[in-house]
């Protein structure tokens, strides 16, 4: 099934120049593979050594950090939106 | 009423109150934690407080030293206001995106203000305090993203504060910044009962995102890491400034006057209060309200706000 995946400003040079891209896969972790296979440049952005998740990324399913559902195995339904969004310091107060 | 020796003993021990009449769920109690009450205005004192102390007793600061810190706003204000007191110097980088009473504040409290680039968000105002901390190795840099007397004054004083006024509590939503709250609050919570949800709040990344130019500059505090934070938390969440701004002002219906990331743990307790049976739910209200007057957050135009609202740092 289809999803709608946003991408942060760093990662749209490899997605040529696309905000958000369509992606295919019943989970986050095939959805995302999904993009890297669109996109090979985002490989190395997107996925750690060991097929994790990259350490600074933050992919959100409908707003929930998915590192608290079930990291790449969270079932991703119909008409879901993913954002892939680089962690950095916020706040603070 | 008790007589106070010092402003610095009114830090803490903030008052809980029911806002249970927003609760949509008349199975779930929601509580507000109201660290606004604080003499500087928000839960930052008590990081503040807490990492000046801790400076003190290692000895690395002296009346007349000048410490340095990085702070969208609240807590630069408390640490001005504790420099103030206890007769230090303070350099605060403030992104230049924060409301007008930010800044002002400081300026109430003599602070000298660096101000950063607004894209660049709080990982800016960071970075360049962290090249003002390598030119001036003898200023006090207490670095709230990885000091540890920023959860355990959590540890020590908010999380026994909820425990004692409402042992019955299941679930604690907070805004992530630093994590200091969160993970001060959650371990003690968690180790009083394992079963308590821990809940982090976070703003729609925006403009700061953006401003981000290689994803190896991403930053995770080591407050974070360091207590084990993917595994303390239950749930993170971003909500939206239309929401956050929305419960901000539906606060104000209960008379709690706070600021915007009030309004964001709120309505995320609300969205999660739909969910459960039941519950007793603590939400933290970081700050008081004063500081967003200028951004017209309660009466002017809802679309307006939210417009204004996603270039302001308000976390």
């Amino acid at each position: 099934m289809s999803v709608s995946v946003r991408l942060p400003t760093i990662l749209r040079p490899q997605a040529g120049g696309l905000s958000e891209v369509s992606a295919e896969g019943g989970t986050v972790g095939e959805v995302v593979d999904d993009v890297v296979r669109q996109f090979p440049g985002t490989a190395s952005h997107l996925k750690a050594a060991d097929g994790g998740l990259h350490r600074f990324v933050n992919v959100y399913l409908n707003d929930e950090d998915v590192r608290y559902l079930a990291g790449l195995e969270t079932p991703v339904p119909s008409g879901a939106q993913l954002s892939i969004v680089p962690a950095v310091a916020g706040g603070g107060g | 009423m008790a007589l106070y020796h010092s402003v610095l003993d009114l830090i803490g021990d903030t008052p809980l109150v029911d806002v249970s009449a927003l609760s949509p769920n008349p199975g779930v109690r929601i509580l507000a934690k109201l660290e606004g009450q604080n003499p500087g205005g928000s839960v930052k004192d008590r990081a503040a407080k807490a990492m000046m102390e801790e400076a003190e007793k290692e000895g690395r600061l002296v009346p007349g030293s000048v410490v340095l810190e990085s702070s969208s706003g609240n807590t630069g204000i408390a640490l001005a206001m504790i420099c103030r007191i206890k007769g230090y110097r303070l350099t605060v980088v403030l992104p230049e995106n924060v409301s007008t009473e930010r800044r002002q504040l400081l300026e109430v409290w003599g602070a000298d203000i660096v101000t950063s680039p607004g894209a660049e968000g709080s990982n800016g105002a960071l970075r360049a305090a962290q090249e003002l901390a390598a030119e001036h190795p003898d200023w006090l840099f207490p670095y709230q993203y990885g000091n540890p007397a920023n959860p355990k004054a959590h540890y020590e004083g908010t999380g026994p504060e909820i425990w004692r006024d409402c042992p019955e509590v299941t679930h604690f939503v907070a805004g992530l910044g630093t994590a200091g709250t969160l993970m001060g609050v959650g371990r003690f919570l968690k180790e009083r009962n394992p079963d308590v949800q821990l809940w982090a709040v976070e703003p729609p990344a925006g403009e700061m995102v953006d401003g981000l130019r290689n994803l190896d500059d991403g930053f995770v505090p080591p407050v974070f890491t360091d207590n084990d934070g993917p595994a303390l938390l239950d749930r993170k969440m971003i909500v939206r400034a239309r929401e956050s701004i929305e419960w901000t002002r539906r606060l104000s219906d209960v008379g709690v006057f706070a600021g915007m990331s009030s309004g964001s743990a709120m309505a995320a307790a609300v969205k999660g209060a739909e969910q459960l049976d039941e519950g007793v739910m603590v939400v933290l209200a970081a700050d008081g309200g004063w500081k967003y007057l200028s951004t017209g957050a309660w009466t002017a135009d809802l679309d307006d706000v939210v417009d204004r609202a996603t270039r302001l740092i308000y976390f």
